[in-house]
């Protein structure tokens, strides 16, 4: 129970994070944060304590009921996917503070507000 | 009935996107015309599936890799058929309007029609989609393209709006995710289908619940629902005028709505008897949404920013036409998808008309621009009609049906206020059209040209869709949104027809 409680701190601290920091990297941070909480989150629901990691290498195995024993590789191959997406988000993100910087001068967010809103 | 082309929904643009690039090096107009030729092509697909589906009865499904309920699964049935012709169309549009708007950048053109494209190809693969992870990827994939291309001018305001709306998107598409794993976490299962019958049997729990709402908080960010609606007003209105079309057009309504949808009705079998909180949900936001939007809408003075507000009050009217959830409503609310994504695709297409050739979207500045640009003043008068819901505009029987299913299921104080904001809607419209386009004879005009030819071409063509989906309601309600609501309504029947199939 404890990871999980983990990753909704960890989730809730990025939440903070984006919502009160006004510095632009600062954001990026805790917008990497609840990213990290979550792939976290979806990770450890594939895991099962003591159990095999899910290669199969002979037919035997599967006969033998080895299957009943694996760490679910599903949700292992989800969050690979989610991370590649959450690694370009950021890289965008990131790059549009920077271009922000270029044009504004600085990184607070609450400097930049051409827009109303 | 196997469908082969399905994969060439997101298989074609994906290839123009990766085409476009390569080949703009050799010479920068090929770039316009691989675009335009796949946008061409995904209608003509869209058109010819739909055509297959009429004739067969029964959804198309394509399983890749063979691998059935535990690969990835495609499936396209009458709400998807909707959806696509809904995307594809704007797409087409906006593709030919793209051509000639784009002058007015010095550079980047292939950039534009890449990220067009990916644009194209996440919301095709969402609408197509019959797996839960993959829809989550799609409507990654469709996102990124969107934040890109909202900061595609790189003056201060793009860049800055962009922002703001990728850490608010980004947060909601985590949320989505969180929601994604709590579903497998319990059903071990991502095959829509399989889920759906996975949690029939588990019964309405607090889980079932905490699940619901964690990801109608996901959607309701991409879809700009108060109180999340401060991303869309500032990313409508910094982007390039084809794609706060199509942002408002479409992703909004696709990533957003058709998303929700298909999970609640579809997956978690929500229906208006058995889960009324959940409609009720809708209701009150899509409400508060509706009069909120068509209030900031009346204060702006800025041309885009006011059909930015406006596309939030109308995102409010789908969600309460959903709320009803009877046949005329969730009819409605599919008609209104189709006649706003319509309507709203010319309206902002005639504003970046407008500000290419005046240089200006003050509506304080703008003056008698019937004279000098007359096809984009009538296209814009026209879609704002049917924005309004004056008949025999789509606009008008969107309208009309949500009434209809509101007084149906004895919401008369729905009906009340789903007619006084369709007064609101044609109030701040008549607004833009009277201060830009119409002048009192005594007043100083401003002086323009009409637009290039490729330009209005295709702002008239939405505006000519809308006319002839008003005029045609009777076929398109029967062969195109009736089937569509139908999906909706049978709720669980999408899993049997899927696994049965």
């Amino acid at each position: 129970m404890i990871p999980y409680i983990a990753c909704v701190l960890l989730f809730l601290i990025g939440l903070f994070v984006v919502i009160s920091k006004r510095n632009l990297i600062k954001i990026v941070i805790g917008f990497s944060l609840i990213e990290y909480a979550v792939n976290l989150f979806f990770a450890l629901v594939g895991f099962k304590r003591g159990a095999l990691a899910p290669i199969i290498t002979t037919p035997e195995q599967v006969r033998m009921g080895v299957a009943r024993n694996f760490v679910d590789p599903v949700p292992q191959a989800l969050v690979l996917t989610a991370i590649v997406i959450g690694l370009s988000t950021t890289a965008l993100m990131l790059s549009l503070a920077l271009r922000l910087y270029e044009k504004y001068k600085t990184f607070d967010i609450s400097e930049i507000r051409r827009l109303k809103g | 009935m196997e469908g082969r082309i399905l994969p060439l929904f997101v298989a074609a643009p994906l290839a123009g996107a990766f085409l476009v690039p390569l080949l703009s090096k050799l010479w920068s107009r090929f770039s316009d015309i691989i675009a335009n030729i796949t946008t061409a092509l995904l209608l003509g697909i869209s058109i010819y599936s739909w055509l297959i589906l009429n004739a067969g009865g029964m959804p198309l499904h394509y399983w890749v890799g063979g691998w059935r309920i535990i690969g990835i699964a495609m499936w396209f049935d009458a709400l998807t058929a909707l959806i696509i012709f809904i995307i594809n169309t704007v797409a087409f549009c906006v593709t030919i309007y793209s051509i000639r708007y784009l002058d007015r950048y010095t550079s980047g053109r292939w950039k534009f029609f890449t990220l067009l494209l990916l644009l194209i190809a996440g919301l095709n693969g969402l609408a197509i989609s019959g797996d839960l992870f993959n829809m989550f990827v799609f409507i990654e994939i469709s996102s990124i393209a969107s934040y890109a291309l909202v900061a595609f001018g790189t003056e201060e305001e793009e860049v800055e709006a962009a922002f703001k709306y990728m850490v608010l998107g980004e947060v909601g598409g985590a949320i989505l995710l969180f929601g994604i794993a709590l579903i497998y976490a319990r059903a071990s299962t991502l095959n829509l289908a399989h889920l759906s019958q996975v949690l029939a049997g588990m019964g309405r729990t607090p889980f079932y619940w905490f699940v619901i709402g964690t990801l109608l908080i996901g959607f309701a960010i991409k879809m700009g629902m108060e109180p999340f609606h401060a991303w869309l007003a500032d990313a409508h209105f910094s982007a390039p005028a084809p794609i706060s079309a199509m942002l408002s057009g479409v992703f909004i309504k696709v990533t957003g709505v058709y998303a929700m949808c298909r999970l609640m009705f579809n997956v978690f079998g929500v229906s208006r008897a058995e889960t009324p909180a959940f409609f009720n949900l809708l209701i009150a936001f899509g409400a508060v949404s509706m009069v909120l939007g068509g209030l900031l809408a009346y204060t702006q003075t800025d041309y885009k920013r006011l059909l930015a507000y406006s596309s939030i009050s109308q995102i409010g009217y789908i969600l309460v036409a959903l709320g009803i959830g009877n046949f005329w409503g969730i009819a409605g609310a599919l008609f209104h998808i189709l006649a706003h994504a319509l309507g709203k695709g010319t309206l902002f297409l005639a504003s970046g008309a407008v500000e290419r050739q005046t240089g200006t979207r003050n509506l304080e500045e703008l003056k008698g621009l019937e004279g000098s640009m007359p096809a984009t003043t009538w296209s814009h008068t026209l879609a704002a009609f049917s924005m309004a819901g004056i008949p025999p505009f789509a606009g008008f029987f969107s309208k009309l049906f949500i009434i209809i299913g509101a007084i149906t299921a004895k919401m008369y104080w729905l009906a009340f206020l789903a007619a006084l904001f369709s007064a609101v809607t044609l109030g701040y419209l008549t607004k833009v059209v009277n201060l830009a386009f119409f002048a009192r004879k005594d007043e100083p005009r401003t002086g323009a040209k009409e637009a290039p030819a490729l330009m209005v071409l295709a702002t008239m063509l939405l505006v000519v869709l809308a006319l002839l989906t008003g005029l045609g309601f009777k076929g398109v309600l029967g062969n195109l949104v009736g089937p569509a609501a139908k999906v909706l309504l049978n709720g669980l029947e999408y899993a049997r027809l899927v696994l049965g199939g």
